[in-house]
């Protein structure tokens, strides 16, 4: 067994615990969210002995080097010494510049950076209320010159984060911005290679970043946007996508929806998305494909162009998990 | 005379086999369905380090990682018939990207040789 030592205090670790689950046993208060390596939310230091190369997968270089470490994914072979980072050297100040709620769950929140942010849209940081309560978004919207940033917020009912913003959050307020991760990305080099972007809820932000990213930087491939909702009110950007799918000859939006009633535009497809995916682009070989939204979609969705003929390598998914 | 990995083109041939194998695992309904609660990207590279195995490729798999990281399948009923279905899948697709009967054989015989480890015998 090994010991851990946070703020004086030893823990032992048993077998198949992480770091996390050992302090948050023992009624320590470690800021956290995914538990699954993805996030980033618990990050921690570790200033004595040295942790398994498992718990710094995907952080930065530097912060490898100052020996930061992901907490949910460090089951330690020795004995440490860990803190809490200073969060002024992960998270940057941003303050809120729009609110919208665009439909009965979902509100998109434009935020405006304090100091220079560089990423993809289609990525993701963690946005902090507090020191204690941060969740992961995704970036909506390709690098602005003004520095704002665009996140589509799922409303969940009684959720720590999604309900403070909805109620408490205001034009003027400061929120913090930990990141980006994330390879779910536009990438230049193949303009001419076909697109294939399938998401649930707001699954469609990544993909409208990613989506915009594409177009924007002169995609000459053809770019197919399935979105998929319970209902039709579910499709939050269905005028938007719609207004782009006119502009642009080869982006197509699939506005997908499990059920349907009379008053459903005649273009949104009933039924099962995955299935309506196949129906449309039955062989994407040589395409690439973003997956992003509900996880069990993802995974049979990753599972099923496969089969149909993509290659592993041009599958990029990111399943949400929920906190 | 060039080793078996050479003469299968080593690993951009590994790279070539990968997809190919895996969609035919997947497809094939007497084993699919031990893949059906896997990561797919984790095991893809998986599925590379055992072509590489198999081809006769540097790689460090010990009997003992074949016996952990199969007990579980064990337990769900991997038993021989399985084995020769992947067996049989690996000869198809080698056998699509033009290898020759002989090596076939010879990657086979490979495959074979890790058997009793993988079904923890």
């Amino acid at each position: 067994m090994t010991q851990l030592k946070y703020k004086g205090e030893v823990f032992d670790v048993s077998s198949g615990h992480s770091v996390l689950d050992t302090l948050l046993e023992h009624g320590q208060e470690i800021p956290n969210s995914c538990r699954a390596g993805a996030c980033q939310s618990c990050l921690m230091q570790v200033t004595k002995g040295s942790v398994p190369e498992q718990a710094q997968k995907g952080l930065k270089d530097s912060h490898k080097a100052k020996g930061l470490f992901l907490a949910c994914s460090c089951q330690p072979e020795e004995d440490i010494d860990i803190c809490l980072p200073d969060s002024g050297l992960l998270r940057i100040p941003a303050v809120v510049s729009q609110k919208e709620k665009i439909s009965s769950d979902v509100i998109i929140l434009k935020i405006k950076m304090t100091e220079p942010f560089e990423y993809y849209a289609g990525q993701y940081v963690t946005l902090w209320r507090d020191e204690h309560i941060g969740r992961s978004y995704s970036l909506a919207r390709q690098p602005q010159s003004d520095g704002s940033l665009v996140f589509h917020i799922r409303l969940i009912p009684g959720g720590k984060f999604s309900s403070w913003v909805n109620e408490e959050l205001n034009v003027g307020d400061s929120i913090f911005v930990q990141g980006p991760a994330g390879d779910c990305f536009y990438t230049q080099g193949s303009p001419e290679q076909n697109l294939l972007l399938v998401g649930t809820g707001t699954g469609l932000a990544p993909l409208y970043g990613i989506m915009q990213d594409a177009l924007q930087s002169g995609h000459t491939g053809e770019v197919h946007l399935f979105h998929g909702a319970l209902t039709f009110s579910g499709l939050y950007l269905h005028d938007k996508l719609a207004s782009l799918e006119q502009e642009y000859a080869n982006f197509y939006y699939h506005p997908c929806a499990l059920n349907v009633n009379e008053n459903t535009p005649d273009n949104v497809i009933e039924g099962d998305i995955s299935k309506s995916v196949l129906d449309i682009i039955p062989k994407p070989h040589g395409w690439k494909s973003f997956l992003c939204g509900d996880q069990e979609l993802v995974a049979k969705l990753r599972k099923q162009i496969f089969l149909a003929g993509c290659d592993m390598k041009d599958i990029y998914a990111d399943a949400f998990l929920h906190a | 005379m060039a080793s078996l990995y050479e003469r299968l083109g080593g690993e951009p041939a590994v790279d070539a086999a990968v997809d190919i194998f895996y969609r035919k695992v997947l497809s094939d309904d007497r084993i699919s369905s031990f893949f059906d609660d896997v990561d797919m990207a984790a095991q893809a590279a998986k599925q590379k380090g055992f072509l590489t195995m198999v081809f006769g490729g540097p790689n460090n798999y010990t009997g003992k990682d074949m016996r952990e990281g199969h007990k579980h399948l064990v337990e769900r009923g991997l038993n021989d018939s399985h084995v020769d279905a992947v067996i049989e899948n690996l000869g198809a697709t080698l056998k699509e990207l033009g290898v020759a009967d002989a090596d076939i054989q010879e990657v086979a015989d490979i495959a074979n040789s890790v058997r009793d480890d993988v079904l923890n015998r």
